[in-house]
């Protein structure tokens, strides 16, 4: 049954996640600028940019299918979904119940496959060699995603998040050995699906070496704005499942409304964080060959698989 | 069912040991090989400690002193030496395949849990769940050395091999008495010093030093 303060706390939250997303990608790309000894765009540049394509017309391309034209709003659907689920302020989510993680990773596919799709619709070459590149990143990325979450789900015994999460927060301090291997895999596939540094370059305007950006070249307008809204609400649906399950403390256990006001300047604190050290990490790696890809992805999967072996071995 | 702090302390080492064991499969770098071997020792050393802090055996703690002594300090510097002489320190291997490498090591890490679980639940040590790990650790320095094919990777995947044992005989029983862990410590010390010669005689005779050449010593 679904009360009403559940369900506000739900659209507040899914609304935050909007709201603060373009935020966080703000603050990793002027962290970034930061540590490039360069002034920086300031943490507001993503809204000034959502806004300057808001205003301006769609172009389509001749021969855009239906399919083309509707990608922007599934793909957007797919992550406040993705974003509904995954506890960011307490774990009393009346959604939450829906779908597990493993169905999570499943939104996420979606996503990859319309955009992959919509990719390959207006038969460009870049598009085509983007979603190709796309989806064998994609293919790499999830078993190490699932295992992630398997280890985690294995250490509280439940495959969904906000149960997760409620365990963890409230157990005493333990260490687990599984978890910080986890972590380290997690961190890495974070990067690869967010088209951040040693698998693909956000910022490059070469289109030889693009993933991410070779796929949406033909979008503009509202279209390309919705799509940058998407991947900015991804990256921060990723770090909020990261700061879920491997530093859950201070979330709100209950419904109680005090916890979340709490649990907001906490997540606000780890997000600043967890981006700063993306940043980091982006700075300090250099982007690697297309075909280096599957040796960084094998290796989360190697370190994911040895979290569960680990957590069998030694927790269990 | 929570474990005592010291004893997570020793299986988060134990994990550590396992991952610096795969990341030795996989590095290309001698350089950098030769740094991970060292970090192993080091994260050996600590475990060790603990483990003669949490159970009161004193003689562990001369053991991870001569564990630092020799893993960390002596044979990284004469292993540092030795490639600054043989002028391979900027040496990258070409290993094939890394991906597969990597699953062969998952399946030798799971057949050693899987052959470790029946003797770890006879020992009564604290150490008791970390069996599994040093038998995978032996068994991944066995693939190191397989895989490669120039002279001193091999080697410092024999030295990896030595550092599993060694592990092992901690997990297992509180390790060996002094007077084998010392015995085994000359060995070491001086299998190196010989095997170091035998890197020069290899490389004067063959102009390389990878070991496949060695297959050609035959009396016609």
């Amino acid at each position: 049954m679904i009360s009403w303060s559940g369900l506000v706390a739900q659209l507040t939250e899914i609304l935050l996640a909007v709201l603060l997303a373009p935020i966080l990608l703000g603050w990793v790309n002027q962290c970034r600028a930061w540590l490039q000894n360069k002034s920086g765009p300031g943490i507001l540049q993503p809204y000034r940019t959502l806004r300057k394509l808001f205003e301006k017309e769609a172009v389509l391309a001749h021969g855009a299918s239906p399919l083309f034209r509707a990608t922007p709003y599934v793909l957007f659907a797919c992550m406040c979904l993705a974003a509904a689920i995954v506890p960011i302020l307490g774990t009393d989510l009346p959604f939450s119940p829906a779908a597990d993680a493993i169905a999570l990773v499943g939104i996420f596919a979606l996503a990859r496959v319309f955009i992959s799709l919509a990719a390959m619709d207006i038969g460009t070459a870049f598009g085509s060699l983007g979603a190709r590149r796309e989806m064998m990143v994609g293919f790499l990325a999830e078993p190490a995603l699932l295992m992630t979450l398997f280890t985690a789900s294995l250490i509280s015994q439940s495959t969904s998040l906000a149960t997760i999460v409620q365990h963890r927060a409230q157990a005493e301090f333990v260490i687990y050995p599984s978890l910080a291997f986890a972590g380290i895999a997690f961190t890495m596939v974070s990067l690869a699906e967010n088209a951040r540094i040693p698998v693909d370059n956000p910022t490059t305007h070469l289109e030889l070496t693009m993933i991410h950006e070779a796929m949406v070249l033909e979008y503009s307008g509202r279209h390309l704005a919705l799509i940058e809204l998407s991947s900015a609400l991804k990256l921060f649906v990723y770090s909020c499942i990261g700061i879920a399950l491997f530093f859950p403390f201070g979330i709100a256990a209950g419904g109680d409304s005090v916890g979340l006001m709490l649990a907001l300047p906490a997540l606000v604190a780890k997000l600043a964080v967890g981006g700063f050290a993306m940043a980091l990490i982006e700075t300090l790696s250099a982007k690697m060959r297309i075909f280096r890809a599957p040796e960084f992805l094998g290796t989360a999967f190697l370190l994911a698989v040895l979290a569960m072996l680990i957590h069998f071995l030694l927790e269990a | 069912m929570h474990l005592p702090l010291a004893s997570q302390i020793i299986n988060l080492l134990a994990a550590i040991l396992l991952l610096l064991s795969f990341a030795m499969l996989t590095q290309r770098r001698i350089l950098s090989l030769i740094n991970l071997f060292a970090m192993q020792g080091l994260a050996l050393t600590l475990s060790t400690l603990v483990v003669a802090y949490s159970t009161g055996q004193h003689h562990l703690y001369y053991s991870a002193a001569l564990t630092f002594a020799l893993k960390v300090l002596i044979l990284p510097w004469v292993l540092h030496r030795l490639i600054r002489k043989l002028n391979v320190k900027w040496d990258v291997e070409t290993l094939i395949n890394i991906p597969a490498t990597m699953l062969v090591g998952i399946v030798l890490v799971i057949l050693a849990f899987n052959v470790a679980l029946p003797i770890s639940q006879l020992a009564g040590t604290i150490t008791k769940s970390t069996l599994g790990i040093a038998l995978a650790c032996v068994l991944l320095a066995f693939l190191t050395m397989i895989t490669r094919s120039k002279a001193v990777p091999q080697v410092i995947g024999f030295l990896a091999m030595e550092n599993g044992l060694f592990f092992a005989a901690t997990s297992a029983t509180y390790g060996m008495p002094m007077v084998v862990e010392f015995g085994i410590a000359l060995d070491v010390l001086v299998g190196m010093v010989i095997l170091g010669v035998f890197f020069f005689q290899i490389r004067e005779r063959f102009d390389s030093l990878d070991i496949s050449h060695l297959e050609k010593l035959k009396e016609e």
